[in-house]
């Protein structure tokens, strides 16, 4: 995302003006963005109008709106974003008070406008919208699109995007793949079936160019392909591809040399996590975001598990550690999930921003923000969205409420 | 339906009696339908002939659309012709008429039958005429491609043909152990010995063997049918095998030890009534065997609802049939079979090798062995007292498999009843898809059969479905008595890790879907099952907890069904649901 004007004043109302570049920069929009602010962007309505005569034209404008954002519906397949709300400027047009929806595109700009109010319902560019803004805003332009990953097993494939703020599931292959029998050589044909559909599905999501002039031609950088599966599924489906890559299909030459294959548990999508740890993967996509993010939370699980009483989860109970000052200066880490700040409910946003800023301001603790759209964060929203690594132990009150219903 | 359809039929011939042809719909309809009834009788009757369409129905236009008249005719001509070129190619047309329908045919066919009417026939026939048609039904079951639309139920009363029936008693047990521990090598040498598999097959394996300098996985090339797992050496998915002795026709469920393979193993465990643990007894292999899957599979089978366990100490000749080591794994690992949960009465320990088949099906003649004067792997499969099913509830039944049988079957499916019974005709339910079946035909253990019960392997050939409604793991139930779907239950699982909400597993059977934990409802005591804690944070190994646990897929569970949660390639706990 590029940044095209920056005015956010101190008291933290202000608008800036973005512009977005990648599909990946929508997520960042729709985190961005939240209900009640105030969104420009370049629209198309169809406007019709009524004649004296009583007969009506229709016809398509192109209008420079401003809504007042009402909801968002992020596609992250397609990466689309849908911003609707009550128009507030009025044109040639469209009426003060109109419903539109907004779609923003790639490479053209937007502007958002966050606002305080006169007596603060509204909670402008808080830390959390500031800090997220940065990460939105690629400055260095230094990011990649980072891997593609299949995880498998037979007769299941996930193929899914990895990127630095989100795992996109592409598409997910399910074939039924006879089983072993005795003198029965379905298993075989069936398993060759299925890679055969995998493959077919991986290369038209990479969007991969299989033509045989692609191969002396075309120069594109070939992202890592990792392959993961429990057992000989991946290799299997290396082996397949080389030999489609030698006989029919030249131009998948190009891909082999980014293949790695690791292993998995299972070929279920929650087993990402594990192939993102995999030395393999790890020497590949080194320092990436979502490498951190997944060690953290296996730092945390492993603190869990060790009962030391220097990990908790759960909203109350990270509330009352940090009332407790225990996640503080030396080693204090709350872990937050970026879903939180996506709530509808200013209040639940404002109680989670301010949970942040203490623990970073005050405390003096480090605060993680996970990204729900990957493997780490998922664990985490499993947990109630927030975790948090104490600095001592703390004892878990035996006498809390037991009519408590703290559900997510 | 039926007897409408009759109806309409003679109707149609009383029409053409009175000598009137006129192209209507109705008309052309019959019309097809005597065609298609005419090349069939040519091909099912003897000789048989071909004919082409043209040539049926100028001959029907003939004899006003006497079917009967219409084939002599016909055959005749054609036996004539036949015999004129008879010199040429002897064999061509008989081959022909066994081989199948001509594409044509076989349209036609489906046509006919897509329009509601069974090749077999208009009511009004002659008794003469029925013989025919009986041969015409055997012709067409034999010939047919297309589905047919009615399979006659022959409302048996499963139970009490069951009762009746004198079989001999079947049992199904579970191979388990740790990868390279030697369990298709032992349970190959178990089915060489017995003759279940003839001697020419198990040449043919170790030549193979040998060529790709493997020779001593020849036994288990037996089970081990996949090219993959025989270039690997490796067990992948188990393997089921059937061998009788005198009293009792036993079903082994071989299953893989490798650690990947686990969800496998878990298929084969849950149709077993009692297991075999396979343990290496070499130096070091053992004790790695031990941290690895014997336990885990030990602690598995004995969550599947399993009681009894016969261990078998495997390559006891790689330690010179050592008394002092068969002591001390019987030792250790008798005191970890009871921490699981097995009565120490269930529990037995049989020396043995499975590449010599020393102590396998026979006694062995090493004098080093003279020390053990206990039975054989056989004589204690043997001693196991069979397990009763629960034959008068409702139909279930976990698909294992779902394939195509043979050009007569295009689509069956295998597995174990886990309850209820089944006759061939029945109407079926599948789960989750919620899609009706026929049952057109039904094997046990590999032998055709009209019905069958719980505790049964079965073969069940299907109509009147679409395979993309199947998927192995499924259940088979009655739509009188339907299995739920969903996508959130409650169970009390014993945690064999650390649990706490999470991404995990869940493995019933062939079932086997993504899901997670969501709640820990309380931690309970594991004698009396009162609540220790409610909402605990974390669940400690060896904890009975209740827990809650969703999926994003609907799945076809019911109480009190054995399940087991696995989390990053581990069993994390088992148990039942609620």
């Amino acid at each position: 995302m590029r940044l095209v004007k920056n005015k956010i004043e101190l008291n933290g109302s202000g608008t800036v003006t973005l512009c977005p570049e990648e599909p990946e920069d929508m997520w960042h929009a729709y985190n961005l963005i939240r209900p009640g602010d105030l969104l420009r962007a370049s629209a198309i309505r169809r406007v019709t109008t009524t004649q004296e005569t009583g007969s009506t034209s229709s016809a398509r404008v192109h209008l420079n709106l401003e809504i007042r954002v009402k909801s968002l519906d992020f596609d992250p397949q397609s990466s689309q974003l849908h911003v609707s709300g009550q128009i507030v400027n009025e044109t040639a047009h469209t009426k003060v008070g109109q419903h539109h929806t907004l779609d923003l595109e790639l490479n053209r700009n937007f502007t958002l406008e966050k606002e305080i109010g006169s007596d603060g319902e509204g909670v402008g560019w808080d830390s959390i919208a500031v800090q997220m803004l940065k990460d939105a805003v690629d400055e260095g332009g230094n990011r990649r699109a980072e891997a593609v990953a299949v995880v498998m097993q037979e007769g299941l494939a996930h193929i899914c995007f990895i990127g630095q703020f989100q795992t996109i599931l592409k598409q997910k292959v399910e074939m039924s793949v006879p089983r072993k029998r005795h003198g029965g050589g379905d298993h075989d044909k069936g398993l060759n079936k299925f890679f055969q559909v995998t493959l077919d599905t991986l290369v038209r999501q990479m969007e991969f160019n299989t033509s045989a002039t692609a191969l002396s031609t075309s120069n594109e950088t070939v992202r890592p392909v990792l392959l993961a599966s429990p057992g000989f599924v991946a290799a299997g489906f290396q082996k397949y591809i080389q030999g489609v890559a030698s006989t029919s299909m030249p131009a998948l030459k190009r891909l082999l040399p980014s293949i790695v294959v690791v292993h998995s548990a299972s070929g279920y999508l929650h087993s990402l996590a594990e192939v993102l740890q995999s030395p393999a993967v790890k020497t590949i996509l080194a320092d990436t975001k979502y490498a951190r993010e997944t060690k953290l939370m296996d730092d945390f699980l492993d603190q869990l598990r060790k009962e030391t009483n220097k990990a908790t989860y759960g909203p109350r109970e990270v509330e009352s550690a940090v009332d407790q000052g225990a996640v503080g200066r030396g080693g204090g880490v709350l872990i937050i999930s970026n879903r939180l700040f996506r709530s509808q409910d200013v209040a639940e946003r404002k109680r989670w921003v301010s949970l942040v800023d203490r623990v970073r301001d005050v405390e003096g603790g480090e605060v993680r923000v996970l990204s729900s759209d990957h493997e780490s964060g998922r664990r985490l929203d499993g947990l109630g969205g927030v975790a948090a690594l104490l600095t001592f132990p703390i004892v878990d009150d035996a006498g809390e409420d037991e009519d408590e219903d703290d559900s997510q | 339906m039926s007897r409408h359809r009759v109806k309409a039929v003679s109707y149609d011939e009383d029409d053409y009696d009175d000598g009137y042809y006129s192209p209507d719909p109705e008309e052309q309809e019959f019309l097809e339908q005597c065609t298609t009834e005419v090349l069939n009788q040519l091909r099912a009757g003897d000789p048989s002939v071909i004919a082409t369409r043209s040539e049926v129905q100028d001959a029907l236009y003939h004899y006003y659309d006497d079917i009967e008249k219409s084939v002599n005719y016909l055959r005749g001509k054609k036996v004539k012709e036949l015999q004129k070129k008879q010199a040429a190619p002897p064999a061509a047309p008989k081959t022909k008429g066994t081989s199948g329908p001509s594409p044509d045919d076989v349209v036609i066919n489906a046509q006919s039958s897509a329009k509601g009417f069974k090749s077999k026939q208009p009511a009004s026939k002659s008794a003469g005429n029925k013989k025919a048609q009986a041969d015409l039904t055997g012709g067409m079951n034999d010939l047919s491609v297309e589905e047919k639309v009615n399979i006659k139920s022959k409302n048996l009363d499963v139970l009490s043909e069951y009762s009746k029936a004198e079989r001999k008693r079947a049992m199904n047990f579970a191979v388990i152990g740790h990868v390279d521990a030697g369990k298709s090598t032992l349970m190959g040498r178990l089915l060489a010995d017995l003759k279940a598999i003839d001697q020419r097959t198990l040449d043919k394996y170790k030549r193979e063997a040998e060529k790709i300098g493997k020779g001593s996985f020849a036994l288990a090339w037996v089970l081990d049918q996949g090219a993959e797992e025989r270039a690997r050496g490796v067990t992948i998915d188990i393997a089921t095998n059937k061998f009788e002795t005198e009293k009792t026709v036993f079903t082994i469920v071989d299953a893989p030890g490798h650690r990947d393979f686990v969800p496998n193993m878990i298929a084969g465990a849950s149709q077993a009534d009692f297991a075999v643990l396979v343990i290496d007894s070499s130096i070091g292999n053992f004790e790695s065997g031990l941290k690895g899957q014997t336990k885990e599979h030990a602690l598995l089978v004995r969550s599947m609802g399993v009681q009894r366990i016969i261990v078998a100490v495997n390559k006891m000749d790689s330690v010179q049939w050592d008394k002092e080591r068969f002591d001390e794994i019987e030792q250790q690992v008798s005191s970890f079979l009871t921490t699981a949960g097995f009565q120490p009465k269930n529990i037995n320990f049989v020396p043995c090798s499975g590449i010599s088949g020393d102590n396998v099906t026979r006694r062995s003649d090493d004098p080093n062995v003279s020390w053990y004067q206990g039975r054989t792997l056989v004589d204690e499969l043997e001693a196991t007292e069979p397990y009763s099913h629960a034959v008068d509830k409702p139909l279930r039944m976990t698909i294992g498999d779902v394939f195509r049988g043979s050009v007569q079957n295009p689509l069956s499916i295998s597995g174990r009843i886990d309850a209820g019974s089944l006759q061939v005709g029945d109407h079926i339910l599948t789960m989750p898809s919620g899609e009706t079946a026929t049952i057109r035909s039904l094997e046990v253990d590999g032998e055709p059969s009209d019905w069958a019960v719980a505790g049964q392997n079965v073969v069940l050939n299907l109509a009147n479905i679409d395979p993309i409604h199947l998927r192995s793991g499924d259940v088979v139930c009655r739509a009188s008595a339907p299995i739920a779907n969903v996508t959130s239950f409650t169970c009390k699982v014993l945690a064999f890790d650390h649990l706490l909400p999470s991404m995990v597993d869940i493995h019933r059977g062939r079932l086997h879907v993504p899901g997670r934990i969501s709640r820990l409802v309380a931690t309970l005591d594991k004698q009396s099952g009162n609540i220790l804690k409610k909402k605990p944070k974390i669940v400690a190994p060896g904890t009975v907890a209740r827990i809650v646990v969703e999926m994003d897929q609907a799945v076809p569970l019911e109480a009190p069904t054995r399940i087991v949660l696995r989390a990053g390639g581990e069993t994390v706990a088992a148990g039942l649901l609620e």
